[in-house]
């Protein structure tokens, strides 16, 4: 029992990296990203790729995808999100579920249907753990995650409220125009938001290749696990969404324990249950706003309108 | 139409819409005899096309018109064919279990929308998705599924194949029918008004004292209602049940294609698209990856570039309207007033 509950914790920790990315880009540009799971599926594949071919390391390959994700996520936000929101907030749903449709598809044509793994290229890290009294055993990798998870959570919680480019993104995402009047050019911030998203994606492509099998449909799966644990933990909130991986992954750990189909069963109960309960508790929307970022902005608006 | 003042009048019927009213009825009794002189293998592609439509109709229901965007619409597909296959276990009349199948799961989508249509945006879009999940999940527990192995209609096969065949045929052409016909008389109703509104502008909508979420629920039960129709109809046209292929994501990816190709919010335009989806599947469809790489990419170039489809697009050039749902101003003299959104 007591085994469960830390695997669940553990496997938490994954979630939180997974859903951080969509967290983060909603609470700027106010956008679900629907190819979130997809994108890291393809990070997780340039990463076996690199690996397979050319023998680099999954650690050392990361120097190589996450620029490439940073990039892919700037241009997604320029080319893509930035012209489709113009037209409202229900065609970035329509634009990125078609890109993730071509997304899965090619990686299909050019990988085929077979699972891989990148456990293979990380000795044994894959299967090593630390013995812990009572006979318990907690695998390095997924102590590996959490501890990711923690640095990236508070990495953007320092990011966001001491760097003036972190302040620029977050007094984009509470009021583009009034960040307009301060000198903040918001499509940069919104596109600067969309890169460090794509890179805590293509962190969590390397976790999802290292602790698991992925295959060309993998992503959706992988947007629904972002998506829940970004909800139950509160949207919007950084460590909110560690909360939310956290219960995510408790949920299924012991789903799994009572019935062999309880894994994914127990993670979609548990997530609306949480979304009931908030709903007829408080009655208001689940999503909040990013009530974690607000405090330093709110010092800038005072400023301006003390000004005379 | 009615004279307002100055000589300007507002119209709903025109000389091409009325013109087109006729021509569908005139279709829709061809299509009742064409049995006579199709072969079987065209038979099923027709019925093929009947269930795109309702599928392109219901979805634009609901996001078109509704403003809202789901990706868990297989939920009710799935779940039409789910009862219609226990339905028809416990010994009721196939045919009729399409049916009592579909009915069931529109009353399900009742109180499924007291919950769902809190959220918003994406939150309901992927949410839909998670209830689709969920679902699937728990259809595969049912031992008459036999998990992912599935099950048949074989209720179905104490009917020759002609028979069966052309009959599904009938039931797909009048349900389509039918469910057109709802929805083309609610869009012109009262709660018409109310639904483009609130396509038009929610806001603006909510202070006019549109009862917003009453006009949601109406389309969310009956796209719910329509699709699980289609559902139904494609179990009984290929009566195997695999539960992963019914509660595929792919099938809301088909209703999107089908939709932003044809013409969000345009009632003729889901129509356009569903047939223009049918010919694409019918020369590409055995293409595989690289025709779903090309739908993908269709909804991607739609969306950034003619989010209002190719019948928004014929309907700003020409100013045709042919099944006309809202209502147009018409000035005195050469000039035309233009409705843009």
């Amino acid at each position: 029992m007591i085994d469960t509950l830390i695997q669940g914790i553990l496997l938490g920790g994954y979630y939180a990296v997974i859903a951080c990315g969509l967290s983060f880009m909603f609470s700027v540009m106010r956008i679900i990203n629907l190819a979130h799971g997809s994108l890291a599926v393809a990070a997780a594949y340039g990463l076996w790729l690199l690996a397979s071919t050319f023998g680099i390391s999954p650690f050392a390959g990361l120097l190589i995808v996450l620029p490439v994700m940073a990039a892919t996520g700037w241009v997604l936000q320029r080319y893509l999100l930035e012209r489709s929101s113009r037209g409202g907030a229900l065609l970035p749903i329509l634009t990125t579920f078609g890109l993730a449709i071509v997304i899965d598809n090619l990686m299909f044509e050019q990988f085929g249907a077979d699972t891989r793994s990148l456990a293979p290229y990380i000795g044994s890290l894959s299967y090593d753990s630390w013995e812990l009294p009572g006979s318990i055993y907690v695998g390095k990798l997924a102590v590996m995650t959490m501890a990711t998870a923690i640095a990236l959570l508070g990495g953007l919680q320092i990011f966001l409220t001491r760097f003036a480019l972190g302040r620029a993104i977050r007094a984009t995402a509470e009021d583009p125009d009034t960040a307009g009047l301060v000198g903040i050019d918001a499509r940069k911030a919104n596109a600067l938001a969309a890169a460090i998203a794509m890179v805590t994606v293509g962190i969590a492509g390397a976790f999802l290749g290292m602790r698991a099998t992925f295959d060309p449909y993998s992503g959706g799966p992988q947007l629904l696990f972002a998506f829940e644990a970004a909800v139950i933990g509160g949207a919007g909130s950084l460590w909110g969404t560690l909360v939310g991986g956290v219960v995510l992954g408790l949920a299924q750990s012991l789903g799994a324990q009572v019935h062999p189909q309880g894994f994914l069963i127990g993670g979609h109960a548990v997530f609306l249950a949480v979304l009931f309960a908030r709903l007829f508790l408080t009655g208001a929307p689940f999503v909040s706003k990013i009530g974690l970022y607000k405090t330093g902005f709110t010092k800038i608006r005072a400023a301006i309108r003390s000004t005379p | 139409m009615t004279s307002v003042t100055n000589g300007i009048t507002i119209e709903r019927w025109t000389r091409s819409s009325r013109l087109a009213l006729g021509s569908v009825a005139v279709a829709v009794v061809l299509f009742a005899i064409a049995p006579l002189a199709l072969g079987a293998g065209a038979i099923d592609r027709m019925t093929a096309l009947f269930i795109y439509v309702i599928l392109a109709a219901m979805w634009n229901a609901l996001a078109g018109f509704g403003g809202l965007v789901s990706v868990g619409q297989q939920v009710f597909f799935g779940l039409g064919a789910y009862f219609t296959i226990r339905l028809a276990d416990a010994g009721l009349n196939p045919f009729l279990s399409l049916f009592a199948a579909a009915l069931i799961t529109g009353a399900i989508s009742l109180p499924l929308s007291f919950f769902m249509l809190r959220l918003k945006g994406g939150e309901f879009a992927i949410g839909m998705w998670v209830i689709s999940a969920l679902t699937h999940m728990l259809v595969n527990l049912d031992r008459l599924i036999q998990g992912e192995t599935g099950t048949s209609l074989i209720s179905l096969n104490v009917y020759d194949s002609s028979t069966r065949r052309v009959v599904i045929y009938w039931l797909a052409l009048a349900s389509m029918a039918a469910l057109l016909g709802i929805l083309f008389a609610l869009l012109r109703s009262r709660a018409g008004a109310a639904i483009q509104a609130i396509r038009d502008n929610e806001d603006a909508a909510t202070s006019l004292g549109v009862r917003v979420i009453a006009t949601k629920r109406l389309l969310f039960v009956l796209a719910a209602f329509g699709i699980a129709v289609a559902g139904a109809l494609w179990l009984a046209t290929v009566t195997t049940f695999q539960p992963k292929t019914y509660f595929s994501v792919q099938w809301t990816a088909y209703m999107i294609f089908m939709v932003l190709v044809g013409g969000l919010g345009k009632f003729e335009g889901a129509i356009l698209g569903a047939v223009l989806f049918f010919v694409i599947e019918t020369f590409f469809g055995s293409m595989g990856v690289w025709y779903l790489i090309g739908l993908g990419a269709t909804a991607v170039v739609f969306s950034l570039f003619l989010p209002h489809g190719l019948w928004g697009e014929i309907e700003r050039r020409f100013d045709l309207r042919l099944l006309p749902v809202g209502y147009r101003l018409k000035l005195p003299g050469p000039t035309k007033i233009q409705w843009n959104q």
